[in-house]
């Protein structure tokens, strides 16, 4: 078996073990690249079937337009269940990037959205996109990762998990996430996505889109909800995006990739992260570990 | 970045690296990506303003901080969690796990060594060898590791003395020959400083052999895996509509083709593949590791935890089996623990039923243990509760390494790789006798039983078996009593009282009871018994519905007030260890059949109330 096939079956494996071990799984799904590659291996995983599980998107209220979008036709498309959950009380406050920071905006449309969803529903494990290659405290992580009845992650108390043996037991309250593509690196996903023809948002493509500079990053204006600061005047330029999320906090780059098989090649010769277009990752060292601990994905 | 070329077909190779603490793991990695220039500009970045701060000097890098991920790990500069990292050169994809040091994460090593094909074992050239560098020596052999690179550190330190690097070596292939490696590769190097990691060290001209990288780039570490038999145990039932029904999993070892004979274990059901399914599309045959869906020939009962497996070679299905046991947890481990196993995809209740003998890491010898704590080894006999499918660990990683769940805080408490099947009864066929059980039973006009009475030592067991056997006898009743302490003189007079010498006994005392029952006697069992896992487990060798639990309900306040042979004062004095009810636990009946409370009524008034139920169950009638 090639490298690919061996991570999707490594990652249906994974998949079917939630299936068959816990009362109320679900799956996060985030439109972005990782989510269209997780969702595609969903479908794999339990064909004839339909995933047993629904889909949830928790939704901040900042996405860019054309996420939502594509997150409508997919769903429509593939048939599964599916769920939005939004912070609606903190939406109606008003929080926002722009009056809040991006720390407030992170906790409490993410955050606690995510909490309150999984409360709500009472789901025992939410199976998630993320990579352990994104981001040093995430190549930490084990593959079904404990959190306790306030959602919590304790980086010092992980299980063992030895072979491919998953322990998925846990008591009334507690929960497990779960990550299929653990395994998985970006030019992993985007080869896949070729070779699967798996359809993505296109906002990974390069074409010319209203843009500002700020702190030597890439912004585009999606609507008018931005504020311009003093002297800053959108100006098109050729761009995409590595990485998706909300786009007050998503950075994009200069490229000319516009087609699959270029944006591969970039990623192949590409000098920075992913997630350096991502704010969130970096108001502090070991930022992101923070916010897993508090319940973050 | 380097530049790679896109190639799907390159290899892949995982490796770990460990060893004792400071050794310089993280940095041996940090280096490797920095040197080969495998590190993105902002990850870089980052390190650099995190050394300044730590360091405090403008120019410090220190390239363990690309790898210890997590903020206790960087406050203490220690690793205390296994970290994966994903590089790729022009010839091959690589997953490193790099794991801690320190003896009390060595779990996190064992995670991190589980899915390696190469350990790259780290030495401090100042400190030599440690335990640390033994003990992981002999958890990678254990896991199944064959390819080790030793990766002699600090040279630098040593002023790259030959000789230093020479005696290490020596002194670890001498260690390394009770091992199962199949090869061991030294290199002397400085990680701090990047001498032979990826670039070959002009201060140590007298090393000739490859550089690390060239080293993990060229090493064939491919298992063979030809000629196996095919496994697959059962993931998941997939059944979409009434039409189709599908056995999901991942191929553990073999291959399958339509039209294929298989038999279902543990039962050993016929059956013969029909189709194989994945996403819309039907296969002819499909491999080793591949995730698939079977559909079989006809109706079968098959359900998750099932091992559809060859039928010219099946796998094992015996429930006793022998196994080296890695005990993860801060409490110790005795023989006699009930816990959850998980094998493949079957969950089942099982006990260590004997610790026969706990590794010594320094030497590889066998010592004597009845007592596991955190991060031993031990040789163990473990008991499943139902019999399940499964391999050696030497045959099949898959089917023969298992997990320990806690029952109670549901952690994963030990790992265990299956050594042999440890049956007694292989190969040897039942006897099957002309004149059954019914028979017997009939000619003395009653149903054969066995009444197990279990209760602390002083809550009045022997004199309401008595009592019951007397009243039993009146009414021309065939009986016999196995009295734990009589026992002890003859059946189970090599056995002494440590918790598997316990377990044992209780094991014959049930096996002596259910051949009294086929001659169709009732039997009176009055032993401690304080374990319910193990009256479980005489529960199961006993016919079903003829072994009656009966509690024999004393508070300890008062089976110490009675104190008939004087044990527990003996026990309080000091003198006896591992009194039950004192210093050793007795787990009360869950579900007794029978609970005889001593406090509310005299133990005439209890034997009655016992052979009265005996009577309404029909027991005392052909």
């Amino acid at each position: 078996m090639d490298h690919l096939s061996n991570l999707e079956a490594e990652s249906i494996h994974i998949f079917r073990e939630v299936a068959a071990t816990f009362e109320r799984p679900v799956m996060m799904y985030s439109v972005g690249k990782d989510s269209s590659v997780l969702l595609h291996l969903a479908l794999k995983a339990f064909y004839p079937s339909l995933p047993p599980f629904p889909i949830l998107h928790v939704d901040t209220s900042w996405k860019f337009r054309e996420m939502i979008a594509f997150r409508n036709q997919r769903m429509a498309e593939v048939g599964v269940k599916h769920l939005v959950h939004r912070n609606e009380e903190a939406i109606a406050n008003g929080i926002s990037v722009f009056t809040h920071g991006s720390g407030v905006h992170t906790d409490e449309l993410k955050t606690v959205a995510l909490r309150q969803a999984l409360d709500k529903h009472k789901f025992d494990c939410a199976i998630g996109g993320a990579r352990r290659d994104e981001e040093r405290s995430r190549a930490k992580e084990r593959i079904m990762s404990f959190r306790n009845q306030h959602h919590r992650w304790d980086p010092k108390r992980q299980r063992p998990e030895l072979w491919h043996l998953y322990n998925t037991r846990i008591a009334p309250g507690e929960s497990v996430r779960a990550f299929p593509i653990s395994n998985w690196t970006e030019l992993d996903i985007w080869q896949y996505i070729k070779r699967e023809n798996i359809p993505v948002v296109p906002l990974y493509f390069a074409k010319e889109r209203p843009t500002v500079i700020r702190e030597g990053q890439i912004f585009m204006l999606d609507d008018d909800r931005m504020p311009l600061l003093p002297g800053e005047k959108p100006e098109m330029r050729m761009i995409r995006f590595r990485t998706l999320g909300c786009y007050p906090l998503t950075a994009a780059v200069e490229s000319t990739a516009a087609t699959i098989e270029e944006v591969v090649q970039e990623t192949l010769s590409a000098r920075t992260s992913e997630r350096a277009g991502r704010m969130i990752d970096h108001d502090k060292p070991g930022s992101m570990e923070q916010k897993k601990i508090e319940g973050y994905f | 970045m380097q530049q790679i070329t896109l190639d799907s077909q390159r290899s892949l190779l995982r490796f770990l690296t460990c060893g004792s603490v400071d050794d310089g793991k993280s940095t041996l990695i940090g280096r490797l990506l920095y040197d080969a220039q495998l590190i993105f500009e902002d990850q870089l970045r980052g390190i650099h303003i995190e050394s300044q701060r730590k360091l405090g000097d403008v120019d410090a890098l220190d390239l363990s901080l690309l790898v210890d991920g997590l903020q206790a790990e960087r406050e203490q500069g220690i690793t205390i969690d296994v970290a994966y990292r994903f590089f790729s050169t022009a010839k091959r994809r690589f997953i490193v796990a790099d794991t801690p040091g320190h003896e009390q994460y060595t779990r996190n090593m064992a995670t991190g060594a589980s899915s390696a094909d190469v350990a790259v074992l780290l030495v401090d050239a100042r400190k030599g060898l440690l335990v640390q560098t033994h003990r992981h020596s002999c958890i990678a052999s254990l896991l199944g590791i064959r390819h080790v690179v030793l990766a002699i550190n600090k040279m630098d330190l040593m002023e790259y003395n030959e000789d230093v690097f020479r005696s290490i070596e020596k002194q670890y292939r001498e260690f390394a020959k009770q091992l199962n490696f199949t090869s061991i590769t030294a290199i002397p190097m400085s990680a701090l400083l990047g001498d032979n990691v990826f670039k070959h060290s002009t201060n140590m001209p007298w090393y000739q052999g490859s550089t690390f990288m060239a080293f993990l780039e060229e090493v064939d570490a491919d298992a063979i895996h030809e000629n196996e038999p095919f496994r697959m145990p059962v993931q998941w039932v997939n059944r979409p509509h009434q039409d189709f029904r599908g056995f999901s999993g991942t191929i553990a070892s073999g291959s399958v083709k339509v039209g294929d004979n298989i038999t279902i274990l543990p039962v050993g059901t016929p059956a013969v593949v029909q189709r194989i399914v994945q996403y819309q599309t039907e296969r002819e045959i499909a491999e080793r590791g591949e995730a698939i869906t079977i559909v079989l020939d006809r109706e079968v009962d098959v359900s998750r935890g099932n091992v559809l497996s060859s039928v010219q070679n099946p796998a094992s299905t015996s429930e006793r089996v022998e196994a080296h046991v890695m005990w993860m947890h801060e409490t110790p481990v005795q023989a006699g623990k009930q816990m959850l196993c998980k094998l493949g995809t079957a969950l089942v209740p099982a006990v260590i039923t004997k610790i026969s003998g706990k590794i010594d890491v320094n030497s590889m010898e066998k010592l004597p243990a009845d007592i596991l704590t955190m991060n031993e080894i031990g040789i163990c006999v473990v008991q499943f509760e139902s019999k399940i499918g499964h391999d050696t660990y030497l045959e099949n990683r898959d089917m023969g390494g298992f997990i320990f769940i806690d029952r109670l805080s549901n952690e994963t408490i030990a790992a265990g790789m299956i050594i042999r099947d440890a049956s007694t009864t292989q190969n040897i066929t039942w006897h099957k006798m002309d004149v059954d059980t019914n028979a017997r039973a009939t000619t003395k006009g009653q149903k054969p039983c066995v009444l197990w009475l279990t209760g602390l030592s002083g809550s009045g067991k022997s004199t309401i078996a008595n009592l019951v056997e007397r009243a039993l006898w009146a009414e021309g009743k065939h009986t016999y009593i196995l009295d734990g302490d009589n026992v002890r003189h003859g059946l189970s007079s090599d056995l002494g009282f440590k918790a598997e010498d316990r377990i044992e006994n209780i094991r014959r005392v049930a096996e002596v009871s259910r051949l009294m029952t086929d001659a169709g006697l009732i039997i009176i069992v009055s032993l401690i018994s304080p374990f319910q896992s193990e009256r479980d487990r005489a529960r199961r060798t006993i016919k079903q519905g003829e072994f009656i639990e009966v509690f024999i309900d004393t508070p300890l306040e008062e089976c110490e007030r009675r104190d008939p042979k004087g044990l527990y004062k003996r026990a309080r004095a000091g003198e006896i260890k591992g009194m039950t009810g004192l210093d050793a636990p007795y787990e009360a009946p869950e579900n007794p059949e029978l609970h005889v409370s001593t406090m509310a009524q005299s133990p005439e008034d209890s034997a009655l109330h016992i052979v009265s139920w005996l009577r309404t169950k029909g027991f005392l009638h052909a």
